[in-house]
């Protein structure tokens, strides 16, 4: 394997930043995606969908698509034999849930624009998409509900007329006496943080291939999830799990837009079944804007209570969260997972999270790279500097005053959370070791002089990944019903070769290159004799997949216990030819050689060929060289960094041009530093993306304005600057190689730096607060009305060229603005 | 849509022929018609750029044009641009620079990034930046993109990118 670095002689593999092994096939345009795969007889499906976002569904007339030439058949509620709907897996605990059924096409009433009605299959790609239009469907259109607060007044349209409520749930987290840190507070900051709703909007669309024969389904699916989409298949179909076979092949990006059960994968196990033919469904992308889900969409209020000399005495966040219409696998639960990390990098005594979960009339809300803790960071690191405002102090002071100092960890929050490790004060001193803070505000006093508005913002951030562990996600607590473990089989080939069945999923993240490098070194071979096998239930052991930046911290960890299994094995096997004791044997230079005597031993070629020629063991030792492990770890892991941005404000246009983005970050010791900066500048991007361009806009009939990229404005490489990036490197007290994860680290980070340096640069336009989306009309309006303004316009409202709402969601509320 | 009619192009240097749909985009002829899967669709509006492919020369979007339109023309995919054994420095430039992590803009990336080249064989960041504006990328920032164009630009030691 090409290194990018020539390696000093006796090191390892770990911690350089090899060239990806999985990159040939994808640069050469051979990569297998869903879309990429046809098979014999293969029909293709296309979904008729609603056009209204609620009505009562009067009639179907599906006879003219019938009859159409080459039309195999049309499906709609009644001729779909399920034993269950759409699965809600995760369920804040302790609490009632309001959970309504969900078909994978609606019965009765549709709630959302995009809702399934019914599915064509026929022989051709364009043809069956002619043929769904023809299928009538008569609505009566009910009254529909979009904004969020207006969904919990009193007389508000129902999404769920069982529940006579929109409200699904009321879920609270707290540690610490609340009322006795405001109490003891001499300053209260109280902020309405909005963090809109945004698309996940992976390049590839979901796609789905189902193949049902002689009662066995195969089901190809751009899935970031395989293993449990096998188990709710069979649930969902009451079909034998060992009958069931999912793959993901490549998968095109994820970013929990495809940590997900959808519709499309039961309708389209049904349409195969239907038809004996395979059927495949791609997405639109306009179908991904409708029914893919969307993330976000909280309404908070923050209340931060400080003493006079910046000490945090108590943190209080209420959120209002929009679930949508449905609740799908994780969608209430994923506003908790922010509850988690309320404390951020900080020593509060008294920390509380109220969690109302509102329906409303739009797709659900789900996982989105980060899953409820950018929210919670940006509530966080916003507020901290509208708080060091008010206090008139230095914002990276009161940072430091706070910081859980590196003595303290492991750290105990007030929510009894036990962050792993730490050392902020050594990425915030590193980040302006990068970033000179003196120099720039130099720099940003003659750009005023010059009527030029340059702003720098920061964000110092903790976060909670490494999903697992049980104790905490599985029955008892989250009410997973699977745990939340990972899973590893590794294979000693009888030369020497090894193969690595993993878990995990991924969809991007490089991890067949950094797996390769970790068993490598552990096996004293090269990362190209190891393959890393993934995405498909029927080779390997029972996985969960890749989210929540858990498949190195967990799936990687699971590796490293087959690995040692193997090893054990091969000490013994060694011993036994060389006549030492197994303790005595050491991996050194490559081979498993008896301490003292490194010209003895055996490599794992020789020791693999001993194990599969059972006259040379050990006489009580099976043969083979092959182990499975399950890790289920005993907490979560927590990486955290230090971020600053630096923007330029036109005030003229609004447009806030983003000219230097540095992040700090630390996920423990790095197995593959390449891999790590490009998690970290795809993730910055993706907050980029929020906090300056996307945002996904409703209508108040609940029409999906932004339903295409013409009008849902993803950052393109002119949108968004080059990243300076570096690291610290603080081990892990949870996983035995020290690893954390990175996969949502510069989302989580990045909101909050980006608008605190916008408010940094308008300061001396009168401008304290401002709300993402940070579109120029917004900007332009709030530097006009000075900071704060009137303008609770809610989720509808008028719309700019970035697709980004304009006033509409509205700066703060000036009755929160004075109450400090 | 029962009418067909026969479109003929040199696709990757070979002559290649079909009775297609009038209304057959490009990019299917090339995915569907002739099994090149390399060619990507991710919106359906010409915006993301994952089709994108040379026809005669230029990057289009083959998800913009119907295949008939192309007919009497040279196309090349990125099946055609290179091959394992025999890489094009911008498919190197990418694999060197880690310019891709899923993968699926990158056929379309490569092929706007080689034709950009062929344009303005020398390109500043910002030339590079806006050149690539109409193919998006979800997973890497730019940032590496950006730095593999440099290095196939054999811009070397000034690749450093950033303030």
């Amino acid at each position: 394997m090409s290194i990018t670095e020539p390696p000093p002689a006796q090191q390892g593999f770990v911690g350089r930043p090899m060239k990806r092994k999985e990159d040939p096939r994808f640069i050469t345009g051979r990569a297998v995606y869903t879309d990429d795969i046809s098979l014999p007889g293969l029909l293709y499906a296309a979904v008729v969908r609603s056009p209204e976002a609620h009505a009562r569904i009067v009639s179907i007339d599906s006879s003219a698509a019938k009859g159409r030439e080459g039309v195999h058949a049309v499906l709609v509620a009644a001729d779909l034999e399920l034993e269950s709907g759409l699965p809600m897996a995760w369920v804040p605990p302790g609490v009632e849930v309001n959970t309504p059924e969900h078909w994978p096409l609606a019965k009765e009433v549709v709630k959302h624009v995009g809702d399934a009605v019914a599915v064509v299959v026929g022989d051709d790609r364009y043809a069956v998409v002619d043929a769904a239009e023809d299928v009538l469907v008569e609505y009566d259109p009910l009254p529909v509900v979009v904004d969020i607060e207006k969904a919990l007044e009193a007389g508000s349209p129902l999404v769920h007329e069982e529940f006579g409520t929109n409200q699904v749930h009321e879920w609270s987290l707290g540690g610490g006496d609340l009322d006795a840190g405001f109490a003891e507070a001499d300053v209260i900051v109280e902020r309405r943080v909005e963090n809109h709703r945004m698309s996940g909007a992976p390049i590839e669309p979901r796609a789905v291939i189902a193949d049902f024969k002689a009662g066995s389904l195969t089901l190809w699916s751009s899935t970031q999830v395989p293993h449990f989409l096998k188990l709710f298949l069979a649930l969902m179909l009451g079909q034998h799990e060992e009958k069931i076979r999912v793959i993901a092949p490549d998968v095109g990006g994820g970013f929990g837009a495809k940590l997900q059960i959808y519709a499309e994968e039961p309708l389209m196990a049904l349409c195969s079944k239907a038809t004996g033919r395979p059927v495949k469904w791609v997405e639109t992308r306009s179908e991904h804007m409708q029914v893919s889900h969307h993330g976000r969409d909280q309404i908070a209020t923050v209340r931060l209570g400080l003493k006079r000399d910046g000490t945090i005495t108590a943190i209080h966040s209420k959120i209002i969260a929009d679930m949508g219409a449905y609740l799908m696998l994780l969608t209430p639960s994923v506003p908790s997972l922010g509850a988690f990390v309320m404390s951020g990098c900080y020593n509060i005594p008294a920390v509380q999270t109220d969690i109302t979960g509102v329906f409303t009339n739009k797709v659900s809300t789900d996982a989105i790279r980060g899953a409820g803790r950018p929210e919670a960071t940006h509530m966080i690191e916003v507020t901290m500097d509208q708080a060091a405002d008010e206090l008139g102090m230095d914002r990276l002071e009161l940072r430091r005053k706070n910081f859980f100092p590196k003595e303290a960890f492991p750290a105990t929050t007030a929510l009894g959370i036990v962050y792993d490790s730490g050392d902020y004060h050594a990425s915030l001193d590193l980040l302006l070791e990068h970033f000179d803070h003196e120099a720039f505000k130099r720099e940003q006093e003659e750009a005023r002089s010059q009527g030029r508005y340059l702003g720098v913002g920061f964000s110092t951030y903790t976060e909670i990944c490494g999903l697992a562990p049980s104790r905490v996600t599985g029955p008892k607590g989250f009410g997973l019903q699977t745990g939340l473990w990972e899973s590893a089989m590794v294979r000693v080939h009888i030369t020497g070769a090894v193969t690595v069945y993993t878990g995990a999923s991924p969809h991007g993240q490089g991890l067949d290159t950094s797996f390769a490098q970790i068993v490598a070194d552990r096996f004293g071979i090269d990362p190209e004799q190891v393959e890393v096998v993934h995405g498909d239930t029927a080779t390997g052991p029972q996985g969960l997949g890749t989210y929540g930046s858990r498949s190195l911290s967990v799936g990687g960890e699971a590796i490293v216990r087959a690995v040692d299994k193997i090893t054990d094995k091969i000490k013994k096997i060694v011993a036994h030819e060389l006549e030492a004791a197994p303790e005595d044997v050491e991996l050194q230079n490559g081979r498993f050689a008896i301490k003292g005597s490194p010209d003895k031993g055996m490599t794992l070629g020789e020791a693999a060929g001993a194990a599969y020629i059972p006259d040379t063991m050990p006489e009580d030792m099976e043969p083979g060289l092959e182990e499975t492990a399950f890790y289920d770890p005993a907490n979560f892991v927590f990486p955290f960094g230090a971020h600053a941005c630096v923007v330029e404000v036109d005030a003229d246009t609004g447009k806030v041009d983003i000219k230097r983005y540095v992040a700090v970050d630390d996920c423990g010791p790095a197995i593959n530093p390449m891999i790590i900066d490009g998690q970290v500048h795809g993730g910055i991007a993706h907050a980029i993306g929020q906090a300056l361009y996307e945002r996904i806009h409703y209508d108040d009939e609940g029409q999906l304005v932004t339903g295409t990229f013409v009008d849902y404005a993803l950052p393109s490489a002119a949108d968004v600057p080059s990243f300076e990036t570096d690291r610290t490197e603080t081990p892990s007290t949870t996983t035995s190689m020290g690893v954390k994860g990175v996969g949502e680290a510069g989302t989580i980070a990045a909101t909050p730096a980006i608008v605190n340096a916008v408010i940094d640069a308008l300061k001396p336009l009168g401008v304290s607060y401002i709300q993402m989306p940070l579109s120029p009309m917004r900007v332009w309006e709030t530097i006009h009305k000075g900071a704060p303004v009137s303008d609770p316009g809610g989720s509808g409202g008028t719309f700019d060229e970035h697709g980004t709402g304009g006033g509409a969601m509205g700066p703060a509320r000036p009755g929160l603005e004075e109450q400090a | 849509m029962a009418s067909h009619v026969r479109v003929r192009m040199n696709v990757n240097g070979s002559p290649r022929e079909a009775e297609v749909e009038p209304r057959l985009l490009l990019v299917h002829f090339l995915r569907e018609t002739l099994g090149l899967t390399g060619t990507h669709v991710g919106c359906d509006t010409s915006n993301c750029g994952a089709c994108t492919c040379h026809v005669d020369g230029e990057a289009v979007k083959s998800c913009t044009l119907l295949a008939v339109q192309a007919d009497g023309s040279e196309v090349t995919t990125i099946e055609g641009l290179g091959s394992e054994g025999d890489l094009h420095p911008m498919q190197q430039a990418f694999w060197e620079k880690h310019g891709l992590q899923c993968g699926y803009c990158t056929p379309g990336m490569i092929m706007a990034s080689t034709d950009l080249l062929n344009r303005n064989p020398d390109p500043s960041e910002h030339e590079i930046r806006e050149a690539l504006a109409g193919n998006l990328c979800r997973c890497t920032g730019y940032h590496n993109i950006v730095k593999a164009v440099q290095e196939a630009a054999g811009q070397g030691e000034r690749q450093e990118v950033g303030a």
